[in-house]
This record gives structure tokens, sequence and C-alpha cells, in this order.
């Protein structure tokens, strides 16, 4: 026998070399990079300075954004000119470079490497044709790519952990306790309102209004965070595959909603025109409303952080007896920290003097 | 089978068309086997059983649907609505027989009819059974239209009147180019030449389709982009029927009107002409009338596949290919299926299933069936 006599001399010895080993792997992360494990599982060697983040789409531009916003280094989608008021002027002339990922995967790999980002970080759904295609990336381009869960529930963890990986945690304080605040105050406030006192709500979606929301998905992330039933989860066991469905008008009769949100002007607009809908119980009371998009959607476009003054928003709207949030004040507070710019008096009276966005 | 029969002339420059004989009869210029010696005693029995069902499916549609009315419910709202009165039927009852589900039983049906009018007479003006009513680009060119209006976030009549014109405007190109290219520049085939250039239109408008849904934002006009191309009864109303309807009878006219002659657009136009037959006149105006019922079809309801293609071929192998007796059946089975598939649709979840999905799944059966009964009885 080559190592010790007994048994227990051999034991000794594997305990030390492990331990040796550990220390050895300790000290050699410490001098070459840091180890991140994304939310989907994956090991990534973080570069020790991070000064470029390549955001792969709109919810880790706004986070980035919100967090380091010197180090996004581009827009998946140009800033439009409705929008561009919002922001500061250096972060507006950031260059459009494409989405990374997911629908509608419009970046060019070469536009990526000529940007030169040190990491590119994604939010969104974790899965794993989601986790490939960031492996795929970072083998094509050497660049590593960090995958974060991106439901709303989770927005505390994804400021963390981007604030971690960007080595910005006290800059990303304040945005961080006014999003814990927010989530405990709805959440300790909604669990008082009884179920039969929560709105029967529909998402109405596309000209027609007869696209939804199914339960479960992201665009209807924000009426399950607030508590309101989602009519077209009432039943619809089987087919919560999908995000988006259509549905036929008698089902909508059938569900009879008291409360409709919806993001499509144009549907707004005729559903106080349009005969059939006159029957239903939200339109009836005037209880149909159009959720602002500037300069990011509040509801469910991007599903991002950005929705943090949906949530206040839409709370006024279905609890009116229970929330009273001062929305001049609460948007000024959300995007400054957000969009590192205080809005001024005319943005903010533009966006709430939108018709639908507040009860009539 | 024999050889795709638009190139049955045998001036025709392709190499595949060369074995055709130039001579040949109607009853055989589409590729079905067509029983010409249909008796008139089965002709009419098939238009009873066809008119009764319809009629059958009219009334199922009225009853069926995510709304629980029932067969009493239904008769007492009728009679309400006829002779005055109250009913017992619950509330929203009416809103949901009259304004909703009765529009859209009335659109699936003539949606239906229309094309599978349209794809009667094309697939005889083409000599060609794989011939749809968009074969002249009518549904690409709507769609672009319709794609253009949702990208623009117009008002829906707007996007309905964008996808009309545009379905126009493109079978407009499509036939002038095809004639001049015929006239200007000598082609042989008048018919072939069509065909052509609407197949290179067609992906033209296609690629222009591609593009706008590539550059849409992918959360919100996409998915309204995709159930438009996918089409649906869903949003139907009155005001919708209003417009499309009308259009649909007129244009129904003339190909009634010409019902004996459209049976000459089937011979190539040499023997036509010798049968002192205007073809050219008579392929415009048969053009312009599948054209307007299917523009006016596609603009309410978005694409809707299929039905135009295979409806006609399955009337065909019930009473032969003679237009005349082809058209009011095709129309009324194609009427029929619409409505089926639109009602199976809306009623089997709480999520409307598109037409498109299920007028293959269900009429593919259908249709085999009906090929090896015909088959089995003319052997």
């Amino acid at each position: 026998m080559i190592f010790g006599k007994s048994r227990r001399q051999r034991r000794r010895f594997t305990v030390v070399s492990l331990v040796m080993a550990l220390c050895w792997s300790a000290a050699g992360s410490a001098v070459s990079a840091q180890t991140f494990i994304d939310d989907a599982g994956r090991r990534v060697e973080l570069p020790r300075k991070i000064e470029r983040v390549y955001a792969a789409g709109p919810p880790a531009s706004v986070l980035v954004m919100a967090i380091a916003p010197e180090k996004l280094i581009g827009w998946t989608r140009a800033m439009r000119p409705d929008e561009a008021p919002f922001l500061p002027p250096q972060l507006v002339k950031l260059p459009e470079l494409g989405r990374l990922t997911g629908r509608g995967n419009t970046a060019n790999v070469e536009v990526v490497l000529k940007a030169k980002p040190d990491i590119i970080i994604d939010i969104g759904s974790v899965n794993a044709n989601f986790a490939s295609l960031a492996d795929r990336v970072t083998q094509e381009t050497k660049i590593p790519y960090v995958l974060l869960d991106g439901r709303l529930d989770t927005l505390p963890l994804q400021i963390e952990k981007i604030a971690r990986i960007l080595g910005e945690g006290t800059r990303a304080r304040p945005l961080l306790d006014y999003v814990n605040a927010t989530f405990a105050d709805l959440k300790t406030r909604i669990a008082t309102i009884p179920i039969e006192q929560r709105p029967e709500a529909y998402y109405a979606r596309g000209n027609n209004g007869l696209t939804t929301g199914l339960p479960g998905s992201i665009n209807v992330e924000m009426l399950e965070f607030l508590g309101a039933k989602n009519v077209a989860g009432v039943g619809t066991g089987g087919v919560g595959i999908a995000n988006l469905a259509q549905v036929g008008f008698e089902q909508v009769v059938l569900w009879n909603p008291n409360f409709i949100v919806t993001n499509d002007p144009a549907f707004y607009r005729e559903v106080w025109t349009r005969a059939e809908w006159q029957t239903i119980r939200a339109v009836r009371n005037k209880r149909v409303f159009l959720s602002p998009n500037l300069p990011f959607g509040w509801f469910d476009y991007p599903p991002g952080a950005n929705r943090l003054i949906g949530l206040k928003w839409l709370a006024n709207l279905l609890y009116p007896e229970t929330f009273k949030f001062d929305l001049a004040k609460e948007i000024e507070n959300v995007y400054r920290l957000l969009y590192q710019q205080k809005p001024t008096r005319e943005q903010i009276g533009k966006i709430l003097g939108e018709p639908g966005v507040l009860p009539k | 089978m024999a050889n795709p029969a638009c190139c049955q002339n045998s001036a025709t420059p392709f190499p595949w068309c060369k074995t055709r004989s130039p001579t040949h009869s109607v009853s055989t210029s589409t590729s079905i086997p067509a029983i010409t010696n249909t008796g008139t005693a089965r002709v009419a029995a098939i238009h009873t059983l066809a008119i009764a069902m319809a009629v059958g499916m009219v009334l199922v549609a009225l009853s069926v649907g995510r709304f629980p009315i029932s067969i009493g419910e239904l008769f007492s709202l009728l009679g309400a609505k006829l002779y005055g009165g109250t009913t017992n039927a619950p509330e929203n009852a009416d809103l949901v027989l009259f304004s909703i589900r009765g529009p859209r039983i009335v659109a699936a049906f003539a949606v239906g009819a229309a094309l599978a009018a349209a794809g009667a007479a094309y697939q005889n003006l083409f000599r060609n059974p794989l011939v749809s009513p968009d074969i002249l680009g009518v549904s690409s060119g709507a769609a672009l239209g319709a794609v253009l209006g949702i990208m623009m976030a117009l008002p829906i009549v707007a996007i309905q009147g964008l996808a009309f014109i545009g379905g126009l405007a493109a079978v407009a190109a499509i036939y002038l180019i095809g004639n001049s290219l015929v006239s200007k520049h000598g082609g042989h085939d008048p018919v072939l030449t069509l065909v052509l250039a609407g197949v290179v239109i067609g992906s033209l408008l296609g690629s222009g389709i591609a593009l706008t849904k590539y550059l849409a934002d992918p959360y919100n006009q996409l998915p309204a982009i995709t159930y438009w191309l996918l089409g649906s009864f869903a949003s139907i109303t009155k005001s919708d029927l209003a417009v499309a309807l009308p259009i649909i009878i007129i244009a129904t006219v003339p190909l009634a009107a010409l019902r004996w002659r459209i049976n000459l657009l089937a011979l190539p136009d040499d023997e036509a002409r010798a049968l002192g037959q205007d073809t050219s006149r008579l392929r415009l105006t048969v053009i312009i009338a599948a054209t307007l019922m299917t523009a006016a079809s596609v603009a309410i309801c978005g694409i809707v596949g299929w039905v135009g293609l295979v409806v006609p071929h399955a009337v065909r192998l019930l009473v032969g290919a003679e237009f005349s007796r082809l058209l009011p059946l095709a129309m009324l089975i194609g009427g029929t299926f619409m409505l089926l598939v639109d009602t199976v649709g809306r009623s089997i979840a709480q999520i409307e299933v598109p037409p498109g999905v299920l007028t293959a799944a269900l009429g593919a059966p259908v249709f085999i069936w009906l090929m090896a009964a015909t088959f089995r009885r003319a052997r």
C-alpha cells in the first residue's frame, strides 16, 4: 500500500486533501473570476470587471438602466420619439442592438460582438430552450450570459442578483427598498379584502378585445399578483399551455366580468360604442381601463420592473376603497428610481390625462 | 391522375406537359374522374339532402354555444322576435342569439358558400383541380392590407377596408401583368400566364407580410397579426355583415347567370372561340365575381383555407363537373361545412379553436371517405 498504513490514516489523508483542494479552488476563483449560478442552474464565470452590459430583452434593459445606467450599451429597439423625453439624453441616444433571444429574435451575433459587452443579461422565462440558447450564444461569442427568472414576484431577487453581478449593491438599495416596501404593503392590505369583494377581471387585448391572457401567463401576472380573479381562469383547466388565447364574445357574456383592463387604445375607444359590449357589467359600471405605456407599458409589456408603477395604478382601480395612492407622486418616485430622471409635471399630466387611465 | 390541367395546351413550352393531347371533353378537363351520367333523380336527392343538412346545421348552430340556450328557449326567443311578446329565456340570451351568435352563423355560412363558389369557378377557369380562390393573390393581398392596418393600430373597420382593397388590388395587379405578358410580349396561354403571375406576385406579397411580422412588436402586434392570419369568426357583428353580405350576394349573381357558359372556360381558348365565346371577357367576369366574394369574406374573418379548395372537389365527386350543377351545391355544402367548423370551434372550449385548424381535421376524413365511395361506384 502506498498511502498510509491503516484505514484511519487513509481517512485522515482524504480529509486533508479535500480541505486542501477546497482551499486551492477558493483561492483560484478569487484570482480568476467569480462563479455565478443563474436561474437556469447554469454556472457562469463572471469577468472581474463588468463595464459594458448587453441587455438581451426589454426587462433586462429596464433593470440594468435602473441600477447602473452607464453600463447599458444599447437598446433592443431604439427609443421612439414619444418615449424619449422620459429618459436622460445619454440613455436615449444608445444604439439599437436588437433582441437576442425569445420571440422576435432580431439581434445579429456580430452586432453583439462589435458592441463588446463584458456580459449579456437576460430576464424572462427560464426553461431548457432559453438555457440552451444562452449556452449557444456563450459558445459562439465567449461572452458570459446570465439568464434570470423574470416573474413579477421575484423582482426583489432580480434586483439583488443584478446588483451582485454588477457590483452595485449600494446603488441598487433604494430601488430594492421601494420594491420590498411596495410588495409588502400591497400583499398585507390585499390579504384583508374578502374574496367576494375582489373584481372578476378580464384582460382585453387586440382591437376587438377578444384576445386574453390565460392564467399563469406573464401577461396577466399583475392581476394575479393583486389578487383579482381572472375570469379566463375560471374552469379553463387544461389550456394553460399558451399565454394568449382568442375567445368568442359569447364566452365574455358568460363570464360577464365587472372589471376590464386593456392595453389597446383602439379597443378602449370602441368598447363604449359597440352595442354588444354594453351588456357587460364592467362597461355598464364604467370600469374599463386602458394601461399607460410611456416610456414602457404599465400592465404587460414589457414584462419587467416597469410594471411596478402599474401595480399601484391597478391597485387603486381594483380596490378604490382600500388603495388611494397619489399616482402623480408615485410616478415621480418610480420613474426616478427606474429611469434616472424626474418626470415633469406636464409628462405626468399627459400620462394620467389619457382617456381610460383614471376612473370616469 | 392526369397531368395538371393547366398544361393541356400542347403549345405550352413546359416539357412535362407535352404528353397530353389537345382534344378532350369538358367532363375530363379536371383530373378527378367526373361522373357525367349522374342521374337527375340522384342529383335531386343530393340537393334535398344538402338543403336538409343546411337547415339542420343552422338550427344546431343556433342552439349550441358557450352561452346555454335550450331548444325551447331558442324557439321562444325566435317567436318573441317575430311576433313580439315575452320569453322565459335568461338575461342576455336575446343579445347572444341575435347580436352575437346569429350574425356569426350568417357570416360563417356566407363565407363558406362564397369560398366554395369562388373555388369551383376558379377550378373550372384554370382547368386545374388544385386551384383555390386565392390563386390570384386575393388572400395575400388582403392579408398584407390587414397586417399593415394592424401595424398602424387602425380601427377595426379601417383594417377590414384595407384588407378588402388589398385583395382587389392584388388581383387587379396580377390580372394586368398577366394580360400584358400575353398581349404585348407574346405569351402563349393566357390562363397559364395568369397563374404564373399569380404565383410570383403572391409570393412577393407573402414576403411583404413576413417582413411586417418581423418588424411588428412581438408582444402586442405580432399576436394580433397571427390571429388575423389564422382566421376567425369570433368578432363578427351585424355591422360587418351589413357590408360584406351584399357584396357576396351581388358577386354570386354573375356566376349564377353565366353558369352554363362557365363550362366553356374549361376548354382551351381556341376551341371555346370556335363555339362563339369571347373567353377573355367571360374570364374577366368570373375573376371579378370570385375576387369580390373572396375579398369580402377574407376582410371580415381573415384567411380560412381548405374550404375553397376541397368543397368544390367533394361536390364534383357527387354531381360531376358540370358547373350549373356544381355551383349551387358547392355553395350549400360549403356554407354548411363552414358553419359546422365554426360551431365546433366556438363551443368545445372556453377559448376559440381557429377555423383553419378544424377545417382540415373535420374535412379530411370526410373527403377521403367520399373519394373511396366514388371510386367504388365508378368501378
